[in-house]
């Protein structure tokens, strides 16, 4: 008897070989592999496996596809994420992990939620006030404090700012070494607070700075990290992180753990969480830290730094966005996109393959691999929408879409889905608009 | 100089799907590619190589298979190339995958001394861009991440401009350095014939777990922090109103836009507000 393995269903995780209490088990080109002499048919990888790959022979997995709500999950397209964030932090998630894992968070050690807040040129990247807003669930989950950091030069005026968003405690670190960013003095910043300090959770937007100064404090730590997540959520038994990201350019979703190490780090994408409320007022307290370092402590100098032009430095900001696709054919085309985005002040964007093919820059690239976005209306023209281009606009307020293919999937996210051709529909829809809003006509 | 470059084979994710049917994970025919960052990260260090001199030398960590990818690499003229490759390797996470691409380059350069690393700014299978700055910080190498031009490289200094969200940073480090790099940094380069036939006879140099004085303890999925609890299929977007326009396209639109403005979605005078773009 030995345990059988559906190599089809096999996603390579490891999470089997780590709980072989025998080490019957191990990883063979991506693939879990069994020692049938050294299984001991105890089922404990079974039971973990996130895949249901695994079954024993006198213990048949599910005959009729259907599965147990409560066992390991598998990708399941009918499974799925709870309707909010806040079901998953209070744990109304299905439980998806039986495994003993010893509660390690939430003790007296390693204790409280801290958001690093972003603060370069003078300004606050605003993912780091939706972190504060997120962290509030978080640590209102494992029941601890809830902190701000706030590491640059004359920093003052933002100390308030964090108490507004949320935060309990602001933890400061003022120097002049920290005017420019820059990795090395922000991460021995940083780091000398967590090795003081100890907190359990530390969250930082997922920009080039979150992204460029997490790992190199996670390495410092030696703990782990998890990039770009988008859903965070507390396990209400082990009040272990749950670390949602999109993986295999957003093919697919996995949920991430740190067992172990402390802290547990996570860089978040902004704008998918929600703004908090600004309270005007709020109060806390603020611990001032010394930084004992010297420029010559560092080798890299910036040596200037040079503004993106409104255009798309506004992207991420903008209020309507109207986004092109292939669906436009050709560049001449682009007319009917900028018309209709000068009548509507909006923004003009697009998928990978309109920026591939010369139509818009880089800058304007929404999605996986350029920025995401989150507007209240996202005109989305020509565009069949792959899973890379919908991960990066989805959580719009308000999607139109217009394609010719009544099959695209850009059609089944939008709120309003026009199957037609958009070389007659578009310049319409920019008449109407331009002579509604001229005459401030709304009905 | 000498430049490394680390290089990972990747599955093309853009063929990654999930199987409506099983809802599982459909591998099979997924063809293996050079990480397009990486490619980036190694046309700049062999333009650099030909225009200061030096050595190139390519280090990846994968299965036996990914020996292929780096056959490729050396078509475009590099010099060496080693492929990390063991099952107590398997399993990695970002920060164990680190530790050991970094213990190899630490090997290196001790007989070699390295003078500037290329990496790809993320993996386009994992995108987590941790693995680069990860080597950095355990070599003591100053990062600079995200590069899309390297302005100047002196025998001690390189100056890079790095892309950020709100505009360029140029960015001067001392060397040994390692850089992570965007697309726009170069247009890739064809590989020369001769280069192609050289590469065609080499042999990557295999280094395993005993090549090297590994701690066990901080590599696979035992040295990992981080583990997969749970995978599935992104959540969909429920979709609203199909709305055909195919046979009177101007109707469609007017209705559409009368629409939008009963339910207030778009507001009258967003003229007004001007300057958004």
């Amino acid at each position: 008897m030995a345990l059988n393995i559906e190599k089809s269903k096999c996603i390579g995780c490891g999470a089997c070989v780590v709980e072989c209490p025998v080490e019957a088990l191990d990883l063979v080109d991506g693939l879990a592999v069994v020692d049938p002499a050294k299984c001991i048919d105890c089922g404990n990888c079974v039971k973990i496996c996130p895949a249901d790959a695994l079954s024993l022979p006198d213990q048949p997995t599910k005959s009729d596809g259907k599965r147990d709500p409560e066992a390991g999950s598998k990708f399941n397209i009918q499974d799925p994420l709870p309707d909010t964030v806040e079901d998953y932090a209070q744990g109304n998630e299905k439980k998806t992990i039986r495994a003993q894992v010893t509660p390690v968070a939430g003790g007296d050690v390693w204790s409280g939620v801290w958001v690093i807040i972003e603060y370069n040129n003078g300004k606050v990247a605003p993912v780091a006030w939706e972190l504060l807003g997120e962290g509030r669930k978080l640590a209102d989950a494992i029941g601890c404090g809830l902190c701000g950091v706030i590491t640059g030069y004359q920093v003052d005026t933002v100390v308030p700012e964090a108490f507004a968003h949320g935060a309990e405690k602001v933890y400061v670190i003022d120097h002049p070494v920290l005017k420019d960013y820059r990795t090395e003095p922000y991460a021995e910043a940083i780091t000398s607070l967590v090795r003081k300090y100890q907190p359990e959770i530390i969250l930082m937007g997922a920009t080039s700075i979150g992204r460029d100064v997490f790992p190199a404090v996670a390495t410092k730590m030696q703990t782990g990290l998890t990039a770009d997540c988008t859903v965070l959520g507390i396990d209400p038994e082990t009040k272990l992180l749950q670390q949602t990201r999109p993986a295999f350019g957003g093919n697919i979703m996995a949920t991430i753990l740190c067992r172990k190490s402390r802290p547990q780090m996570a860089t978040v994408r902004p704008r998918v969480m929600a703004m908090p409320e600004r309270v005007e007022g709020r109060e806390g307290e603020v611990i001032r830290e010394e930084f004992s370092a010297t420029e010559s402590d560092f080798r890299t100098k910036v040596l200037e730094f040079i503004p993106s032009d409104a255009k798309s430095a506004f992207l991420d900001k903008a209020e309507i966005i109207v986004a092109v696709g292939l669906g436009i054919a050709a560049k001449r085309n682009m007319v009917l996109a900028e018309e209709l985005a000068d009548v509507l002040g909006a923004t003009l964007a697009g998928t990978r393959g309109a920026v591939e093919a010369g139509w818009l820059t880089h800058d304007q690239q929404v999605g996986q691999s350029g920025v995401t976005v989150r507007p209240k209306v996202y005109i989305a023209i020509g565009i069949s929408g792959a899973i890379q281009h919908l991960v990066g606009m989805e959580t719009s307020d308000f999607i139109i879409a217009i394609n010719n293919d009544p099959d695209a999937s850009i059609l089944k996210v939008a709120n309003y889905g026009i199957v037609g051709d958009l070389f007659q529909i578009v310049p319409a829809m920019t008449a109407e608009f331009k002579k509604r809003l001229q005459h401030g006509v709304a009905n | 100089m000498h430049f490394v470059v680390c290089l990972k084979q990747v599955p093309d994710t853009s063929e990654v799907r999930i199987d409506p049917v099983t809802n599982t994970l459909m591998r099979e025919g997924v063809p293996s590619i050079i990480n397009p960052y990486d490619a980036h990260g190694l046309e700049e260090a062999i333009r650099l190589k030909e225009k200061v001199g030096g050595k190139v030398t390519i280090v990846s960590m994968g299965p036996p298979q990914a020996k292929e990818a780096l056959k490729k690499a050396m078509s475009f003229g590099a010099d060496r190339a080693i492929l990390l490759s063991d099952r107590a390797f398997g399993g990695s996470d970002s920060l164990a995958t680190a530790y050991i691409l970094s213990s190899a380059l630490q090997k290196i350069h001790e007989t070699e001394p390295i003078d500037l690393v290329f990496a790809g700014k993320e993996a386009i299978d994992g995108d987590t861009a941790q693995t680069g700055p990860g080597i950095a910080q355990r070599l003591g190498f100053p990062q600079l991440t995200y590069a899309i031009k390297v302005r100047e490289l002196t025998d001690t200094t390189v100056t890079v401009e790095r892309k950020t969200e709100s505009g360029r940073q140029i960015v001067q480090a001392q060397l040994p350095a390692l850089i992570t790099v965007e697309k726009e940094l170069n247009d890739l380069s064809y590989a020369s014939l001769p280069n192609m036939m050289k590469a065609a006879a080499y042999e990557p140099e295999m280094w395993n777990f005993n090549s090297l004085p590994f701690d066990v303890t901080q590599m696979g999925l035992k040295g990992s922090p981080t583990s997969v609890s749970r995978i599935f299929a992104p959540p969909g977007r429920t979709g609203g109103e199909i709305i055909d326009g195919m046979k009177d396209p101007k109707g469609t639109a007017e209705s559409v836009v009368q629409k939008i403005f009963q339910q207030n979605i778009i507001m009258v005078h967003p003229l007004a507000k001007g300057g958004k773009h």
